[in-house]
């Protein structure tokens, strides 16, 4: 498998290589005819150098010191013939903390807009929607939980799903509709990276009790619908969402509690953003539909929940940006999850959580300085994301922030982290 | 020959003409609304549509610069009245492929409705209506700058009139919500370009200064192809150049979530 995708890795920066050479030709006026991509329009080439570095700031008897530390290259590549546009994008990247080369293909697809009514996607892509700010509810697209907390770019939290995107467009309303014909799971935490609350053993764990997982596997019968229905009504965005497929993140175990499992799962939801006064603000809200569990008696499947979000984002001052959120989580089948509960102390029925981000621009925008805050009062637990990054030139930024996990219990979800605390510096060159 | 001469006579005999009709209009000096407004269609609602593709270049006081380059697109709902805009970004390569919209309302007491895409995370962010007189992407001008100020916001007086400009001085109904006390905009008399504009502080000193460099006349739109901020405080400069300016486009309603996503060619071209 490792080969595999160091292979492609290769062959994507061959073709890259290929792409120069034949710009070098038709800048020389000589046509590229021994070069498969002669038929096609010029391919555009971009891409990033990113390394960047972390230490965990508290001492983890199960990871490694070094939270982060990787070289990582990505290269864009696009082509844009008449008929679609055409997109590979990966990353190359050496992992100095596992101690292995990746490769990562982030996007491979080809669009289409074969008329006034239909766009369509296909491929390896990357999809978000909702509305909420680094908390999710109708968005079931796959997120990469690891990297968001070991210091990666925020684009990192949105991992790449194969699926194939269709968008009807009509005067009464829009649709989307995706299909994934094999789940993508989140890039979830499993104890590699990042220490975690391990509810078997009753206490922390990371590298020496690795969650296995047994994952709906196999194409078009593991498969994934999501769809949404949405219009403006006077830049009022109103959506429906609908789901089905299974828990992103691992919801359950197996019987004998030595796997982890993603039971079958439906999500109905809705939301709506629009200006308030002088910011914006947006409400969504979400049922998800443990299928496996409907009674919520099963132990070894999580419970179905509402959850619901209210956000406010309001510029204060010049270049100052407040967003603040509310987040409920709320278990629809409490006391039978209460009552054939195995082990491990019992969560809340309610999770409240309360987000705030400011963010201020400095130096014609060159700086950025931004903080997000999650905070839990049923918890007691937080997670804070300073972050600074400074645009040195045109081409480079610089950057620190770190990840920061304080929580008066270990079993909660910031909380499990506390000893991931971590800070992390970068560099980026683009081009 | 003889058709040489004729034309000789009649273009002889016409140019005085010409020259003392010239000055007939110039004598008449329209009142200060109507020089305003005059103004404002000709600087931000050119044709019922356009499109252009800008590069920007900051440089500050140690000479360091920074570029970018975008395309822009405008449809005018009414002239003189709401606007929708559409930035799409080619440079630099850390915003390449960004979009940033607009839906302007005339009406200064309903804030603009912004929204920004951002392709890596194929994410649609509502931008909360800001100040406007904040910095457009880092450079020394505004939001307001790029999009126009309602005339609304500020009374209107004239207060000079030479052979080639009206000047007229422009006091914020509301001081407390900008930077300046007043501003002079020097107004082209024949097209109504506005050739400079000159920004005062609280203490009457100029500090800011707008100047359309050049103009040229595209589908017989007097366009400004060239203009440059100067902000005397910082000793920071930003040069804005228009190229492939074209109007009337018959542009398709492109100010929407479908086309955030993915813009139609003529666009990201």
């Amino acid at each position: 498998m490792m080969r595999y995708r160091i292979i492609i890795g290769l062959v994507l920066i061959l073709l890259a290589a290929d792409a120069v050479v034949q710009a070098e030709d038709v800048a020389s006026e000589e046509k590229a005819d021994n070069s498969i991509f002669s038929k096609l329009p010029p391919i555009e080439i971009h891409g990033f150098y990113d390394s960047r570095g972390g230490y965990r700031l508290r001492k983890d008897k199960y990871e490694k010191d070094m939270s982060i530390m990787e070289d990582r290259l990505q290269l864009d590549l696009s082509s844009y013939p008449d008929w679609g546009d055409l997109k590979v994008k990966g990353d190359v990247i050496a992992d100095w903390v596992t101690e292995r080369g990746d490769f990562d293909l982030r996007e491979a697809n080809i669009f289409l807009r074969p008329n006034d009514f239909l766009d369509l996607k296909v491929g390896r892509q990357v999809l978000t929607w909702g509305t909420g700010d680094l908390i999710f509810i109708n968005d079931l697209f796959p997120k990469d939980w690891q990297s968001f907390f070991i210091g990666r770019d925020n684009e990192y939290l949105k991992a790449p799903s194969d699926a194939l995107k269709a968008g009807f467009f009509g005067d009464w309303a829009n649709l989307d509709i995706v299909y994934t014909p094999r789940f993508d799971p989140d890039r979830h935490i499993d104890g590699t990276r990042l220490s975690y609350w391990n509810s078997n053993l009753a206490r922390l764990a990371g590298e020496d009790a690795v969650i296995h997982t047994d994952k709906p596997n196999s194409w078009f019968r593991d498969s994934e619908f999501a769809v949404r229905l949405y219009k403006n009504i006077n830049n009022y965005e109103f959506a429906l969402y609908g789901y089905r497929g299974y828990w992103k993140s691992p919801g359950g175990q197996t019987a004998s509690m030595s796997q982890a499992i993603f039971p079958d799962l439906n999500v109905y939801g809705a939301s709506i953003r629009g200006a308030i006064g002088r910011g914006i603000g947006n409400l969504e809200v979400g049922y998800y539909e443990s299928a496996d569990d409907l009674s919520g008696k099963n132990a070894l499947v999580d419970n179905s929940q509402m959850r619901y979000l209210a956000g406010y984002t309001q510029e204060i001052a010049r270049d100052f940006t407040a967003g603040v959120q509310y987040y409920l989580e709320q278990m629809m089948d409490f006391s039978q999850y209460k009552n054939s509960l195995i082990s491990g102390p019992a969560r809340d029925r309610d999770r409240h959580l309360i987000t705030l981000r400011l963010t201020k621009l400095l130096m014609n925008q060159n700086l950025r300085c931004s903080l997000f805050t999650y905070y839990s009062p049923s918890d007691k637990d937080v997670h804070m994301r300073p972050n600074v990054n400074y645009k040195l030139n045109d081409n480079t930024a610089l950057e620190i922030g770190g990840n920061i996990f304080f929580g008066d219990y270990s079993n909660t979800f910031f909380g499990q982290f506390q000893n991931n605390t971590n800070v992390y510096a970068g560099m980026r060159y683009s081009f | 020959m003889r058709q040489l001469l004729t034309v000789i006579l009649v273009l002889a005999l016409s140019l005085p003409l010409f020259a003392a009709g010239e000055k007939e209009a110039s004598k008449e000096i329209p009142d200060v609304e109507t020089i305003v407004n005059k103004a404002n269609i000709v600087a931000y609602y050119q044709g019922a549509d356009g499109k252009a593709k800008v590069k920007m270049t900051v440089t500050n006081k140690q000479d360091q610069k920074r570029q970018h380059e975008f395309n822009i697109l405008r449809k005018d709902m009414e002239d003189g009245g709401d606007q929708k805009y559409f930035v799409y970004f080619l440079k630099p390569p850390d915003v390449r492929k960004m979009v940033y919209m607009v839906h302007k309302h005339a009406d200064p007491d309903k804030d603009d409705d912004r929204w920004l895409y951002l392709p890596a995370l194929d994410l649609i962010k509502r931008i909360a209506a800001g100040d406007k007189r904040t910095s457009f992407v880092g450079s020394d001008f505004l939001y307001e700058d790029v999009s126009g100020r309602s005339l609304k916001e500020d009374t209107h007086e004239l207060i000079k009139t030479t052979d080639e400009f009206f000047v007229v001085k422009n006091i914020p109904k509301k001081p407390d919500t900008v930077e300046f006390s007043y501003y002079n905009v020097s107004i082209d008399r024949k097209t109504y370009v506005p050739m400079k504009m000159e920004f005062y502080d609280q203490e009457n000193k100029l500090y800011r200064v707008i100047e359309s460099k050049k103009v040229e006349m595209i589908q017989k739109i007097p366009t400004v192809v060239k203009s440059v901020v100067s902000d005397l405080k910082t000793g920071s400069k930003t040069e804005m150049e228009f190229t492939e300016v074209k109007y009337d486009i018959d542009l398709e309603d492109i100010f929407q979530e479908r086309y955030l996503r993915r813009p139609p060619r003529e666009v990201t071209r």
